[in-house]
Order: C-alpha cells, then sequence, then structure tokens
C-alpha cells in the first residue's frame, strides 16, 4: 500500500511561507496532479514528499508510515526532474541501470529489467547510446525508465514535459497515461499546463499560493470551480461581476450592473446574499438564442474545428464564445443565451 | 543572389578570405610581441645549444650522459609528480567544500585562497624558512607536544621543497576542481540520492567522474608549473636538490656554459610540450564544454 498523506505539512523559506499547512491524501495507485502558477508551492509540496527539503511543520507518511524524517534514498521513490538530471558520462543502459546497481541487483536480473523498462518507453536499441546524444523527448523517456525500473512506491515528476515542443508532449502526455493505466502506481506529477493535468490525473490539486484551494477530478473543477481563480486556471472562462440577489437550495442568482437578465447558476460554497460575486459563464455554453441578450461580434478567431468569438453586450461587457466553425452566425448582430445548469455563480479572490 | 547578400545579421565582409583577413590583422600587434620577444630569443637559445665545437649534439650528449645532471633531471620529474599528487590529494576536498559552502562563505573562503598568489613567491618562501628552521615554530611545537624530542630536518631538504612547492601551487590545483564541481548540475546528485545511492557511491559514481576533467586541468597546471619551478627549490632545498631551472642559473651565472644552458633549456622545454600535447587531448575546449551539459 503506497498511500501518500500530507498532515499539516508547510514550509517556510526565512520569512516567506511557501507552504501553508497543508493536508492531501494521495490514493495508493492514484495519479495526481498539483496544479498552480509558479511559485504556488506545488513543486515545494514535490520537494518535500521525495525528502529532499525538510517541511518546516507536519508529517508526511507513506502506506501508514511516518517518513518526515527518512532519507530520500530510503523512500524508495522514483523521481523524474525538470530537466531530467540523467548522468552525462554514463549510457542510456547505465542511466537506467543505477538505481538497480546501488540495490545490488544480480547482472542477468538487472539486464532484463533495464530492457523491460527500454522496451516499456520504447527506447530498445539505445541501450549503448551515450545520454546528451539523444534528443529532448528520448531524453525524457530514458528519466521515466529510470524512475520506474527500481519499482518505486511512488512515483513523483516535476514539470518533466517542460522541455518538449507541443505536440511531442501531447504524445508524451498520452504515453504516461497509457503506462499508468496498465501499471497503476500512486503517482505525483507537478505542472503549470491545464491540459497536461486534465489528460493525464485521475485527481487534481490546484494551487494558489501555497494552498491547496481545490482538489477533484478535472470534471469537477471545470463543471464546479470552488471560485473564480479555479475556473480561470481550468479552461477558457467568461466571468461577470455583480452582486448575490438570492441564495437557496445550492443555487444562486447574481444581479450584473448592464445586464438586463439575473443570471442564474449553481452557488459555489462560500457564497453571502448581498456579497460581491462573480459569474462564470464558460465560452461553449453560449449559443444564440431568439429574443436573448442582443450582442454584436466584434472579432472571430478560426481555430480549426473550432471558432473563437469576441461578443460585446449592449450593457458593454465582454464574452469570448466557443461553437463549430460549421455553426458560427454568419452577420454581426446576434442574440444570445446560456446554458443556465453549465453556470456557477462564485465568490470573488482577490487577485495576487 | 542578392538577397543573400543582403541578408540581416551578416557582417559587410562575408566572404571567407575577408574574414581570414580580419583575423590575421586583429592577432597582429600579439603576434609582433611575441615574435620580438619569444620566439626570437627561443630561436637563439637553439642556435647556442648547438654552438660547441665538439657539434651540434655534445651539449645534449653531455647532460644526458652525466650522472650527476641525471640526478637533477630526476630531482625535476620527481618533485613535479609529487607536488602534483600531493596538491590534488589536499585541493580535492577543499574544491568540494568550497563548492558546497553558501554563497557568503564561500567568498570569504575563495579569497583564502586565492589571497597567496598575490604575495610574491619570494615572500612566501622567506616565510617558510624562518618557520621550517631548526628553532623556528614548527620544531617547537613539535618538540613542546611531544611528538619528537629532537628538532626535525625541514629544509634544506625535499621536504623542504615539498612543503613549499605544494603550498604556493595549491591554489593552482583547487581553483579547476572547484570550477568543475561548481558545474555539475546538483540535480544529479539528488538524482543519484532519489535511485537509493549512499553518499560514497554518489561521490564515486556522479561527483567524481564528472569532475575529472577538473582534476585533469589541475594535475597539468601544477605539472608543468612544477617543472619550472626556481625560487621555492633554490632557497628550500639549497645544494642538494638541485632541479632543472636552478642548473640553468647556475650553468649561466656560475659557469658561463651557455651552450649547456640553453641544451638544458631547451630539454625542459620539450618536456613541458610533451605533456601539454598530451593533456591537450583531455582538455580540448569542446570536450570540456560537452560535460557540463
Amino acid at each position: 500500500m503506497s498511500t501518500v498523506r500530507f498532515a499539516g505539512v508547510s514550509r517556510r523559506f526565512l520569512e516567506i511561507t511557501a507552504l501553508h499547512p497543508t493536508d492531501l491524501e494521495v490514493r495508493d495507485g492514484e495519479f495526481l496532479t498539483l496544479l498552480g502558477p509558479s511559485g504556488s508551492g506545488k513543486t515545494t509540496l514535490l520537494t518535500i514528499c521525495a525528502g529532499y527539503l525538510p517541511p518546516s511543520g507536519g508529517r508526511l507518511f507513506v502506506g501508514g508510515r511516518d517518513v518526515t524524517d527518512l532519507a530520500p534514498r530510503h523512500r524508495n521513490i522514483g523521481m523524474v526532474f525538470q530537466n531530467y538530471a540523467l548522468f552525462p558520462h554514463m549510457t542510456v543502459f547505465e542511466n537506467v541501470a543505477y538505481g538497480l546497481r546501488v540495490r545490488r541487483v544480480a547482472a542477468q536480473e538487472l539486464a532484463r529489467r533495464v530492457g523491460e523498462a527500454l522496451r516499456m518507453v520504447q527506447l530498445d536499441g539505445f541501450a549503448d547510446r551515450p545520454v546528451p546524444m539523444l534528443s529532448g523527448g528520448q531524453q525524457q523517456r530514458v528519466a521515466l525508465a529510470r524512475a520506474m525500473v527500481i519499482e518505486p512506491d511512488i512515483l513523483l515528476m516535476d514539470e518533466p514535459l517542460g522541455a518538449l515542443d507541443r505536440q511531442l508532449r501531447k504524445e508524451v502526455q498520452l504515453e504516461i497515461r497509457r503506462m499508468h493505466v496498465a501499471r497503476p502506481r500512486t503517482t505525483i506529477y507537478v505542472t503549470h499546463d491545464q491540459e497536461e493535468a486534465l489528460v493525464m490525473s485521475d485527481r487534481i490539486a490546484v494551487m494558489r499560493a501555497g494552498r491547496i484551494v481545490q482538489a477533484g477530478s478535472g470534471r469537477d473543477l471545470y463543471e464546479r470551480p470552488a471560485d473564480a481563480f479555479v475556473a480561470r486556471f481550468l479552461g477558457e472562462s467568461n466571468l461577470v461581476a455583480g452582486t448575490v440577489q438570492s441564495l437557496g437550495d445550492g443555487r444562486a442568482v447574481l444581479a450584473a450592473p448592464g445586464i438586463a437578465r439575473p443570471i442564474a447558476g449553481r452557488a459555489a460554497p462560500g457564497l453571502a446574499a448581498g456579497a460581491r460575486a462573480a459569474a462564470l459563464i464558460r465560452p461553449e455554453a453560449l449559443r444564440p438564442e431568439a429574443g436573448g441578450l442582443s450582442a454584436r461580434i466584434v472579432e472571430r478567431v478560426y481555430l480549426g474545428e473550432l471558432a473563437a468569438l469576441r461578443l460585446v453586450l449592449e450593457g458593454g461587457h465582454e464574452l469570448w464564445c466557443r461553437c463549430f466553425s460549421a455553426a458560427a452566425p454568419g452577420e454581426d448582430k446576434v442574440e444570445i443565451g446560456w446554458d443556465a445548469t453549465a453556470v456557477s455563480i462564485l465568490p470573488e479572490v482577490n487577485e495576487p | 543572389m542578392s538577397a543573400a547578400q543582403n541578408a540581416p545579421g551578416k557582417p559587410a565582409s562575408g566572404t571567407p578570405a575577408a574574414a581570414a583577413f580580419a583575423t590575421l590583422f586583429l592577432l597582429l600587434p600579439a603576434g609582433l610581441v611575441l615574435g620580438a620577444a619569444f620566439l626570437l630569443p627561443l630561436a637563439r637559445l637553439f642556435g647556442l645549444s648547438g654552438s660547441m665545437p665538439a657539434g651540434v649534439l655534445a651539449p645534449y650528449l653531455e647532460l644526458l650522459g652525466d650522472d650527476v645532471y641525471r640526478k637533477v633531471f630526476f630531482n625535476t620529474v620527481f618533485f613535479a609528480i609529487v607536488v602534483t599528487a600531493v596538491t590534488l590529494v589536499l585541493g580535492y576536498p577543499l574544491a568540494l567544500a568550497l563548492a558546497r559552502m553558501r554563497a557568503g562563505w564561500r567568498a570569504l573562503f575563495l579569497l583564502a585562497v586565492l589571497m597567496p598568489l598575490w604575495i610574491s613567491v619570494l615572500v612566501r618562501t622567506f616565510s617558510w624558512m624562518l618557520l621550517l628552521e631548526r628553532n623556528g615554530p614548527i620544531n617547537r611545537a613539535l618538540i613542546a607536544s611531544g611528538l619528537t624530542d629532537t628538532p626535525m630536518s625541514l629544509l634544506f631538504n625535499k621536504t623542504g621543497v615539498l612543503i613549499g612547492m605544494v603550498h604556493v601551487l595549491l591554489p593552482y590545483a583547487v581553483l579547476p576542481i572547484f570550477g568543475a564541481i561548481l558545474r555539475i548540475d546538483p540535480a544529479l546528485l539528488r538524482a543519484s540520492e532519489g535511485l537509493g545511492a549512499p553518499r560514497h557511491v554518489t561521490f564515486r559514481r556522479v561527483l567524481l567522474p564528472l569532475s575529472m576533467r577538473g582534476v585533469a586541468t589541475a594535475a597539468t597546471f601544477v605539472f608543468l608549473l612544477s617543472l619550472g619551478f626556481f625560487i621555492t627549490p633554490a632557497l628550500l632545498g639549497g645544494a642538494s636538490e638541485i632541479t632543472l631551472s636552478m642548473l640553468v642559473e647556475n650553468l649561466v651565472n656560475e659557469r658561463l656554459a651557455w651552450p649547456l644552458a640553453a641544451a638544458a633549456s631547451v630539454i625542459l622545454l620539450a618536456l613541458t610540450l610533451a605533456l601539454l600535447a598530451v593533456a591537450g587531448r583531455f582538455l580540448s575546449p569542446a570536450a570540456v564544454a560537452g560535460v557540463g551539459r
């Protein structure tokens, strides 16, 4: 069992708090992504989990065992570093074999397991190459094989795809996902890329200013964000500011100045009647509607199958709409409405 | 193609011939100085060494055939080897400690390593003479501590020369090793540790191999400088520990045997060049750059 549990784990650097006391549980075999902008504390949390950084407070448990004071080399972790940290003076084979040699695995089994790991990342035939001769994508896969071959209890990855170009990144995302599904292993993955988080994770923890703001499945976060920060971080969003008119039964109605009709939607926790709030209307929830709000299309962005339209309402509000290119309205004067079940009313957060 | 000629970022004199001319022009001042002050005297030295009536090779044969001279060659190489070995053994841990220090402490200790380089070798060597004397502070401390009853002879023998040379040359060993260690990505050490390696394994399999170019540079520096060292062995070694550079001085100033002195110089130069050629194979700029990645 390799459940990871952070219990009130925090970290200060001099007077700066990088991580506020944080509770988080990663289930056995779960792929959890820490998602957030730089400086949100996600790498700090990962580094504490690896054991490279002692927490200022709190305890860390793996499989129920307190590992807070355990040195990294006793934790049986597989770590993939941001720039891979491959040993430049060794071949691909020696890099992957490193953890097994340290564990004194016999030569025959070592060769078998390294071969297996290289096959898994589709690098068989590359065993004798010196590492500096490989491309970025190949190095990334060597790093993955090196971390996996030791059969770690936990796999930790710190923005491992950051250096790859977009196309390659998408391929590797799916590869990592497939490997995880084939052989689930407790994984903590750090990224600032929302798409990466959505593609790979069982669960995502969104971090901001040293705290976990919300944790849940990608769908949870996208459809029921806790606040405007999460809404903005995952997917495109239109946020309309206003005051809460009525509240009850998990629903809320927002009065927005400049918009004739009140906006009803799901109420996020932390709302109060009369308080300032924001309505989240996803671009794909907007649609033409006879008798709806009149708007003008001021910009059209062609994205291939989809088109993004910038709309200006009569009251001056600006909304982005996304629809299939083929279904985009031809004329610039439109009447629009939205799917009320896809709207959330969110408490306001002060952006840092 | 006119488009190519107007390509931005290309210097006006883009042809290879013009580029070569520009390079030559830039090298000219240094080349003139080097030619007048180094190459001409060197040629004259060669000429001198071949000016004995007995023949061109006579001074070389005399130097290489005589037991006394052979002992001088042996001494020179012996000091160079021992000094190189000792400075590496002392310098590596020092460089490692420096590389691991916090920035503030590092600046202070780096200063301590560099400071001796700003003081004349002569002054430093005289200081060692005072320290190593029969009744000097080191011998007094040794006797007071009970480690020895009679004063040890630390001066005018191999011990004195080695102590002095190691001291003078230590910074030349520390700095290249320090630089090489500093260039190693700390993530590599963390990766090794995360993969389960104890510290000594990380040192042996990651840190040491990745800093070997620094060690090779340090060894080359110290060895070459040792070969031509003069002041320190002359003052601390005295008449019994003659090195090649002392021999040259003696041949010129005492015996006025210019051809012999020139031949000895040429031998020292040949020895140095041969070593540089060997070391150059390990120290090519491309190879050095390739390690830091």
